[in-house]
């Protein structure tokens, strides 16, 4: 079983300890910053996407179906690979933060344009009667509304960007996964298998699971929420 | 404007565009097969997980509700790494098949285990949500016209569940077509895998003796155009079915 009950082969696991710790901190810091920017990029486009001006709809529509559209391993590759070439590398981590933030973007996106959309149009309408710019309606009146809805597709996208840090390996990254592969091929290291991979998986299930458990919850609540409605409003009819 | 030229050499040399273009089908097969042996184990697993949750087999659905969430929350590559050190390749898959040597062969068998292994987890979800969405009077009709439990989800249940969950599994296509590209981590198959290879060779088929960033461009251009065209007629379908049923 590749050493999963060999005290030898966690004592391994052990006296490696730094080493996944560092994968998991690069792993945290390219999660964290990789949604910060993908929120940014997100809340940009999906803007753009309901916005009034086509030409920006156009672009916003070009943005989000191409990254979608195409894996996030290429997409990794072609901006690691282009700036490596082109001499204007960034390093591993930097360049896996922005190829995180466009993927996941381009999800953000449609999730803000659906949240928008699910807004009556008479809360536009309302606030900019009474003097509110495009922008301040958005700001005050429409995106506060939106959260409630929003939120629970959101959570699952962090949880995706999490699982997709797992692209940096591919260039020789020292995310968690990476890590945890040169440890078991390693020549001092190599061989405890189970250990490592149940230590990897665990910790991967750490940070995602309570995350989609909270994402569903939500989702369920607001189900809840939305039949209430209905039954009063059929009562009340 | 030599190196431009260079790049597009490659991609008129013959060799190469079949080289890629047998990794395009490659990762066609990677997908069809872990996305219908996926819908199989999906079946089963959204069917335990939803009717087994009390009772004697309630262990059963426990266990498909453990499945489910740890594949869903882990990521991908760690799977295909596993798989590499504990699936045993079974004898018919350690000979030379389509253009692959006996090792490739039995890599593309590991990395299709772990893919299919996880898609079914999600496909279990979709599979669920569309159980969710039928009506209880449904099973009560049935159950009331005397039919036996396997019969009422082999004849009402799963052919409503099908209707309904058509466009959400095509989506699961798409991203298993792009999930298909981490199996370019353990080895040179499929599209991701083999555009990187070329790219890494550039230098010799350029005829300029050194990859240039037009080398990139070109060749990473065309596979993303590859997938690109693949997976957004895809979308176009799902939007089309999803307007039908709506």
């Amino acid at each position: 079983m590749g050493g999963l009950f060999s005290a030898y082969a966690w004592s391994k696991v052990w006296g490696f300890r730094m080493g996944f710790l560092t994968g998991l901190g690069n792993t945290l810091l390219t999660a964290l910053l990789g949604i910060l920017l993908a929120l940014a990029l997100g809340l940009v486009f999906g803007l753009m996407e309901t916005g009034r001006i086509r030409g920006l709809r156009v672009i916003a529509g070009i943005y989000i179906e191409f990254i979608q559209n195409t894996p996030i391993l290429l997409q990794m590759c072609f901006i690691y690979y282009a700036l490596a070439f082109s001499g204007h590398s960034i390093g591993i981590v930097p360049t896996g933060i922005i190829a995180l933030g466009i993927y996941h973007g381009a999800y953000m996106a449609e999730v803000f344009h659906a949240g928008i959309g699910s807004i009556p149009k008479g809360q536009f309408e309302a606030a900019q009667s009474q003097g509110f710019t495009y922008m301040e309606s958005m700001r005050y009146v429409i995106l506060p509304q939106t959260i409630k809805i929003i939120l629970p597709p959101m959570v699952n996208q962090v949880v995706n960007l999490f699982k997709n840090t797992s692209c940096l390996y591919i260039v020789g990254g020292m995310d968690l996964i990476s890590v945890t592969y040169s440890f078991v091929t390693g020549e001092k290291t190599g061989g405890a298998y189970s250990p490592a991979y149940l230590l990897c998986g665990v910790l991967f299930f750490l940070m995602c699971y309570p995350l989609s458990r909270l994402a569903t919850s939500w989702e369920m609540r607001l189900k809840r929420k939305e039949m209430a409605a209905a039954v009063t409003a059929a009562k009340a009819a | 404007m030599r190196e431009l030229e260079g790049s597009l050499s490659i991609l008129k040399n013959v060799n190469i565009l079949i080289y890629l273009m047998r990794g395009v089908a490659f990762t066609l097969i990677i997908s069809a097969v872990a996305v219908i042996i996926g819908i199989v184990f999906g079946y089963i697993l959204a069917i335990m997980r939803n009717y087994l949750s009390h009772g004697k087999y309630a262990i059963l659905g426990r266990l498909a509700a453990i499945y489910i969430e740890v594949f869903r929350n882990t990521p991908l590559l760690l799977w295909i790494f596993i798989c590499l050190v504990f699936v045993q390749t079974p004898k018919i898959f350690q000979v030379p098949l389509m253009g692959l040597s006996s090792v490739e062969v039995g890599l593309l068998f590991k990395g299709i285990v772990a893919l299919t292994f996880f898609e079914s987890s999600n496909i279990a979800e979709i599979v669920r949500g569309g159980l969710n969405a039928i009506p209880k009077g449904q099973f009560e009709a049935a159950y009331s016209q005397g039919f036996s439990a396997p019969a009422v989800m082999i004849y009402i249940i799963l052919p409503q569940v099908y209707h309904k969950i058509v466009p959400t599994l095509l989506g699961q296509v798409i991203t298993t077509i792009k999930d298909s590209s981490y199996i370019a981590n353990i080895a040179v198959i499929e599209l991701m895998a083999r555009t990187r290879q070329v790219l890494s060779g550039a230098w010799q088929y350029n005829g300029l003796n050194q990859v240039n960033v037009t080398d990139v461009f070109i060749l990473f251009g065309f596979a993303f155009m590859v997938y690109f065209v693949i997976d957004f007629t895809l979308s176009m379908i799902v939007r089309r079915t999803q307007k039908k049923i709506a």
